[in-house]
């Protein structure tokens, strides 16, 4: 493989092994991307676990995987993954099922079961059943609903904010001050069917075009808009680009061309002839009424 | 115990078939079991974590951890974005150690690609993902000492600390949320101004700094006072509780998944599992405290054999190219426009991928249906099984036991939590 991904070695026999072990129980065994995984009777999943962890060595169970398939008629999938320290290898096993059909709980098998499962019923509303703890575990305390369903939006439907008057956190329903951004670029460049955001004027829908918004504004108003509209341009447009304009030609070609010396004594000559700058070299007279500072007398004895 | 004479006991036999009243007599005290809630705000929690403890006297009989205080949805969102925008995510994860995190992501897309990486980059991400092992040791063992009572060995090694996010900020600009492995290789090269300076921080700065706050520690009388035979785990416990990382080394399985499925460059380096062999919380320490001197030395290595080259695959419908090249030649500025906008796509497949994170087994469960966005990506956190055996690992010791096993497991919520 050319992908720098951890490296495990295939198992040699595996799929041999599994048959003969897990017999009618095992629906389906595929090796993609150089992983095992087997799917198995959703009813026989805890015997599976057992005979897998004492006679193939899969002696951890690392993670429970909740997926949501919504088309199909069971819609979730429960994918566990094992490792096997001793042999070096993992295997991921799935059972499927859907809403109402609980699971057969692992806790029994491993006791790190129980979290893991936890996690999926509070996420996809997964039963598990003779899990002793199925209590929600990520989301809030008295949250409804199942967040990673794909039905279930991101947004979710209540927030939760400080309330000064109540002195207490309430909950709200969500209210979006923009919507969220979704940017479909998996819409094809044309024969979608639906109404891009924004052509809803332009009648993609296959009805006739439609006629313009309605207006506040009289017949009489919208007409004379309609032919300053179609007025002729102004004969001259405005540019910036003449030379004229922009004091472009050869005079300034010639003072561009001086060198970068000659140019500073020019702009210092003119700037001499400024009147402002004539006046700031005009030798200062000191004013009549200034004194010369008299002499600072040197402190004695301040504390005395 | 069985050997012991039986105390045969006085009150039973006297009487036997009378009925007794067991209420408490006038002057006896009811004593009884109660409950009390560690947290969610208690610094030595490392996070918000709530636990409802019930206690006998200061022993504890039964611990309830609540999680989730901290829960984010982040593989909700990920759903939502595309596999690039996704990858700030795993920053935000444990953000301890923000590459580690990320090191598992742009494995699992890689597979998924079957997309090769130049050498250069492969080097690259195994050396700042044990860059940031160190890192996230650091906060760890000076934080597991101070809670249980010592203040100058944390203030040491946080010194180390900021050093290595300082090394974080001059390769990737930033000094935690890096984003800088890419899927394909890493965003941007390095000076090699940099790579001196790592290499020599390895060699002068680190072992003599690390070397004396730890002298402070490891054979401090209260320190393994706190800590040695508390929360004994042993190694039938530790795969039953799906531990990984420096807990379940700590029980004496080596286990590293750097060495036993090496990705990246570590085949090609040469370093030793630091085992435990009592599996209590001292050992954990101390595995973690070798570990530190294990990843300097892979550090070195990698100085050493780095080759030259480009830092990120050529494929350019997967990477985007510089913006340089981007401004010379129209096709890459629409490579660079497509990657940005709407991103690769990723053929239909799942892939789990797990590295060995600074905490454990830090795994990617992704799930592709062949659009440019995952269908599901499925975070494998370290600290939520190692939560899970927090009542298994507490019966029966005291209350201020507690804050040593947490310091001990290495638990950061962003990443239990998601």
């Amino acid at each position: 493989m050319a992908s720098p991904a951890p490296l495990i070695a295939p198992r040699a026999g595996l799929a041999a092994a599994l048959e003969k072990l897990l017999g009618g129980d095992l629906i389906a065994h595929a090796f993609a991307a150089g992983e095992d995984s087997i799917t198995v009777r959703r009813e026989a999943v805890a015997a599976v676990m057992v005979s897998l962890r004492d006679n193939l060595d899969y002696q951890q169970l690392m993670e429970i995987a909740g997926v949501d398939y919504p088309d199909r008629s069971e819609r979730f999938e429960v994918v566990y993954h094992l490792l096997s320290v001793t042999k070096n290898h993992r295997l991921r096993v799935r059972v499927s099922t859907d809403e109402t059909t609980p699971v057969p709980t692992i806790v029994p098998v491993w006791p790190v079961a129980g979290w893991l499962e936890r996690e999926v019923f509070d996420m996809y509303g997964v039963l598990f059943a003779g899990n002793p703890d199925l209590r929600r575990i990520l989301t809030d305390y008295g949250f409804q609903g199942h967040p990673q369903r794909k039905d279930f939006p991101l947004t979710g439907y209540t927030e939760l904010r400080y309330s000064e008057e109540d002195k207490r956190v309430v909950y709200e329903p969500v209210k979006l001050a923009q919507d969220f951004r979704n940017f479909d670029f998996l819409s094809p460049w044309e024969g979608a069917d639906y109404v891009l955001p924004g052509d809803e004027k332009a009648g993609g829908t296959g009805e006739a075009p439609g006629k313009g918004a309605p207006t506040s504004m009289t017949s009489k108003e919208v007409k004379a808009a309609d032919d300053k509209a179609k007025a002729p341009p102004p004969p001259t447009p405005k540019t910036s680009d003449s030379p004229a304009q922009t004091g472009a030609g050869a005079r300034v070609n010639k003072a561009a061309a001086k060198t970068s010396r000659d140019g500073a004594k020019a702009t210092a000559g003119a700037r001499a002839k400024t009147p402002a700058t004539t006046k700031a070299e005009a030798p200062a007279k000191p004013k009549a009424s200034a004194k010369p500072r008299a002499s600072r007398k040197p402190k004695t004895g301040g504390d005395a | 115990m069985t050997d012991a004479p039986q105390v045969k006991h006085h009150g039973s036999d006297m009487f036997e078939g009378y009925p007794v009243d067991t209420a408490n007599t006038a002057g006896d005290q009811a004593v009884t079991n109660y409950t009390i809630n560690f947290g969610p705000q208690h610094p030595a929690a490392h996070g918000v974590l709530r636990m409802v403890m019930e206690l006998d006297g200061e022993i504890i009989e039964r611990v309830d951890p609540h999680v989730g205080l901290l829960h984010r949805g982040t593989e909700k969102l990920i759903e939502y974005k595309t596999y690039l925008q996704a990858l700030p995510y795993f920053d935000r994860l444990d953000y301890c150690s923000p590459l580690g995190m990320e090191h598992s992501y742009v494995l699992a897309i890689e597979k998924l690609l079957d997309l090769e990486v130049p050498e250069r980059a492969q080097y690259l991400r195994t050396l700042f993902a044990e860059l940031t092992r160190i890192c996230n040791h650091m906060l760890n063992i000076g934080s597991h000492v101070m809670d249980v009572g010592a203040m100058t060995p944390n203030l040491w090694v946080f010194e180390l600390r900021e050093d290595c996010l300082n090394f974080f900020e001059r390769a990737s600009g930033a000094r935690m949320h890096s984003a800088y492995f890419r899927p394909g290789g890493v965003h941007q090269d390095v000076p090699e101004r940099l790579l001196y300076d790592i290499g020599e921080w390895c060699e002068k700065r680190l072992p003599k700094l690390f070397g004396d706050a730890m002298s402070l520690v490891v054979d401090n009388r209260i320190f393994k006072q706190r800590n040695v035979d508390i929360a004994t785990v042993s190694k039938k416990d530790a795969l039953a509780w799906g531990f990984s990382g420096p807990m379940i080394r700590g029980s004496g399985i080596a286990w590293d998944l750097r060495k036993a499925q090496p990705y990246d460059a570590y085949a090609a380096m040469e370093f030793d599992i630091p085992v435990g062999t009592r599996g209590d919380c001292y050992d954990r320490f101390m595995v973690r405290v070798q570990e530190v001197y294990q990843s300097a030395k892979i550090i070195k290595q990698c100085l050493r054999d780095m080759p030259s080259g480009p830092i990120a695959s050529l494929d350019r419908k997967v990477v985007p190219p510089k913006r340089g090249e981007m401004k010379q030649s129209m096709e890459s500025l629409i490579h660079h426009f497509k990657l940005y906008t709407e991103g690769f796509h990723v053929p239909a497949g799942e892939v789990y991928v797990a590295t060995e994170s600074p905490k454990g087994e830090f795994g990617v469960y992704l799930v592709s249906d062949g659009t440019n966005k995952p269908y599901r990506c499925k975070i494998r956190p370290t600290a939520f099984s190692h939560l899970q055996a927090m009542d298994m690992m507490c019966k029966g010791h005291m209350l201020a036991d507690t804050t040593a096993i947490i310091g001990a497991i290495d638990v950061v919520f962003g990443e239990c939590d998601r």
